[in-house]
């Protein structure tokens, strides 16, 4: 049974890197979307699965935000406004996907090298965890900084905070796991979507931030 | 005992309670009031703490030596800043650029940031300290972009991709302290516990703490605006309200550096976890010298003084990070100083930059002349700030610098680099704000100066003379930061 549950647990969050990874390589928003909506929905079993072995009930609230939430509500949220936006086109990206990939495959072996040395120590289920959690922490801040668009650097910012869901869950009994999660899906929900957003469409008619770089740096 | 904790209750229901209410009033002559008493009550609040007997440290909340010294100057500056705010708001909504729906807004966020702020300071829990931090952090997001113009949603845009990716950073670090944590504490609470962990640090795993200190020290660090992640740092001063500059300068950066602190402490009590100080140094240097030379290039008043703020913090990293009791006790005069100071610059500039219609530099001439107080107030605050005696701020930086050729001799020399390179780019741009012929408009400011010349005097006070208590409980502080 141990085995299983460890295997288990390994699949799911092995999953989560290989989604973020597919994030990389997106070029249109609504495929990026989906792609994030299925993040969730692994993030929302991989909770749940947690959940079910460390015998933590307050986790599954955490699953269930992470799928209703996540998987559901900003997505859909998210379609709206590229649908009323018309930007349905391409993703500028900054960088190639080649470079990207490449970049993305240092991140993941990184991250390996540097949890698996350090946490020789732990439980091997947490160790694991914590190392796939660091993988698509890094994913995240990756497609974060290779996009120029403001939906895809919130798709960016929301699928690395699902990696440190995952690491805060992959750690026993932590307490304010839940709460954490509430805090930052509030944090998105309110910030991203409800401000910022809004108010850049009402001001620029885009949602592309490289139309933001022509104010930037010092007035002449 | 009671008092005491009653008090730790105050400073943080007294915002909270006064951001409810000011969400809810209208008006400005009432809200800008209300907003400087709830500080004042706040800050009262924080005052009583000095004198009566300390509450145990519980699972959330913690009063020790340390973080009343941060408390009592973080309610301080916010009063000033809530009557300076009151001024400057005024003639906002005369111009037009703030609607009275969104003051309403900005009272209560301002108050719900002193409430973060406080809450970081007082919580003995890792989690609920980021989580405080969080709030502060996205409080300041929303008032940096209040204006809605392009430059101030780029500028509130780029604070929070960057401050949301230091806040994650300092989640997994936070994260990792708890796993390293788990084997010795076991699961739960505790193991979230400043004072437990600190206490129970020699046994946790040095190498799972080293990398959480990098985490935490990256993470936080972007806040406190160290070089290479400075970026959101000076447009988010240059574009949002003053008021908020001011307090970005004078608390946020601060509530982050206290809590690298913190954590450097944490890290201090294991013997084999890495020593800190190594990197720290490093990127209190790599600060300094860089935002010496992004001084000189400065066109715009804000920025000019933001690059002025990365460098201090750059200098108080770097002390703190040399350690021993002299050079903790200069970094912490100094983060002391210089939260006086640079705020009580930015009262001056934000009055300067609404009478002149303008931040850039170049049009911003001969203020002495046609604004005798508001100029003369300039030249003192940049005096202070460039470090010239007798100011408070040329103590600590002589307290840094002579610690500094003591010990490490190779490494006062790029310090000292930097700090005359910093020295010249304000005394430059200052000899063209604040002398020769005045230039734009001289109509007559209508400023409330009594916070500016309140902070100057202390910052004079402290340069001359400081009470012996004082130094008494620095030197005490000082030697628990190891």
């Amino acid at each position: 049974m141990h085995n299983l549950a460890f295997d288990i647990a390994h699949l799911l969050a092995g999953g989560l890197v290989l989604i973020s990874f597919m994030m990389l390589y997106q070029d249109r928003l609504y495929a990026l979307l989906n792609i994030f909506a299925a993040h969730a929905v692994v993030l929302a079993l991989s909770v749940a699965w947690q959940a079910f072995i460390q015998n933590a009930p307050h986790l599954y609230v955490t699953a269930v935000i992470a799928l209703v939430f996540k998987a559901i509500i900003i997505p859909v949220a998210l379609h709206r406004i590229v649908k009323q936006l018309g930007i349905h086109r391409d993703i500028e990206t900054a960088v190639g996907i080649g470079p990207t990939m490449l970049a993305g495959m240092g991140l993941v072996a990184l991250s390996m090298v540097l949890m698996l040395r350090v946490t020789g120590a732990a439980d091997p289920l947490a160790r694991e965890d914590l190392a796939f959690a660091l993988s698509v922490v890094l994913l995240g801040l990756l497609v974060m900084v290779t996009r120029r668009n403001a939906v895809s650097q919130v798709v960016g910012f929301m699928s690395l905070e699902n990696g440190l869901v995952l690491a805060a869950t992959g750690a026993k009994g932590m307490p304010l796991v839940v709460e954490i999660s509430v805090a930052f899906s509030i944090l998105i929900a309110f910030i991203v979507i409800g401000v910022f957003l809004f108010r850049i469409r009402e001001r620029f008619d885009t949602v592309d931030v490289g139309a933001l770089d022509e104010f930037r740096g010092e007035r002449r | 005992m009671n008092a005491a904790s009653d008090a730790v209750a105050w400073i943080l229901l007294i915002p909270i309670c006064a951001a409810a209410v000011l969400a809810a009033l209208p008006g400005y002559r009432l809200t800008a009031g209300l907003n400087i008493l709830a500080s004042f009550s706040t800050f009262l609040a924080a005052l009583s703490l000095l004198v009566i007997a300390r509450p145990q440290p519980g699972q959330y909340l913690l009063v020790d030596d340390l973080n009343i010294v941060f408390i009592v100057l973080n309610t301080f500056v916010g009063l000033t800043t809530s009557v300076f705010s009151a001024s400057y708001i005024a003639h906002e909504l005369e111009t037009g650029r703030l609607t009275p729906r969104y003051l309403r807004f900005y009272h209560a966020m301002y108050q719900v940031m002193m409430f973060g702020m406080n809450l970081a300071f007082v919580s003995n829990n890792i989690g609920l300290m980021w989580v405080a931090i969080e709030i502060a952090t996205l409080t300041t997001v929303l008032m940096v972009g209040i204006y809605r113009t392009h430059a101030a949603l780029e500028a509130a845009w780029k604070y929070f991709i960057l401050g949301s990716v230091g806040i994650a950073l300092a989640l997994f670090g936070t994260i990792l302290v708890y796993m390293a944590a788990l084997p010795v504490t076991g699961e739960g609470q505790d193991a979230m516990v400043w004072t437990v962990l600190v206490s129970r640090a020699a046994a946790f795993d040095p190498a799972l703490l080293n990398v959480a200190f990098i985490f935490l020290l990256l993470g936080y660090g972007t806040k406190v605006g160290l070089a290479p992640l400075h970026a959101w740092l000076p447009d988010a001063h240059a574009e949002g309200p003053t008021p908020i500059s001011a307090v970005l300068s004078g608390l946020l950066l601060n509530v982050a550096l206290y809590a690298v602190l913190r954590f450097k402490i944490l890290l201090a009590a294991n013997p084999d976890a890495i020593s800190p100080g190594p990197l720290m140094v490093t990127m209190g240097l790599t600060s300094l010298l860089f935002a010496a030379f992004m001084l000189y290039r400065r066109r715009d008043i804000k920025r000019l003084f933001a690059y002025s703020s990365i460098e201090h913090m750059g200098i108080i990293v770097f002390a703190f990070g040399m350690g021993g009791p002299l050079a903790n006790f200069a970094g912490l005069l100094h983060m002391v100083m210089h939260s006086l100071t640079k705020s009580g610059i930015f009262y001056a500039v934000g009055h300067i930059a609404q009478v002149k219609g303008t931040q850039r530099i170049a049009n911003i001439r001969g203020l002495t002349e046609t604004h005798p107080a508001l100029g003369w107030g300039l030249v003192i605050g940049v005096v202070a700030i460039a470090g010239l005696p007798p100011l408070g701020i040329f103590m600590s930086e002589f307290l840094i610098v002579s610690s500094t050729f003591a010990r490490q001799p190779l490494l006062a020399i790029p310090l000292v680099f930097g700090l005359l390179l910093a020295f010249g780019a304000l005394v430059l741009r200052l000899t063209s704000l604040a002398f020769g012929e005045p230039r734009g408009s001289a109509a007559p400011a209508e400023a409330s100066y009594l916070p500016m010349f309140a902070h100057f005097a202390l910052v004079l006070t402290a340069g001359i003379y400081l009470p012996g208590p004082l130094v008494v409980w620095f030197q005490h502080v000082a030697n628990l930061l190891g």
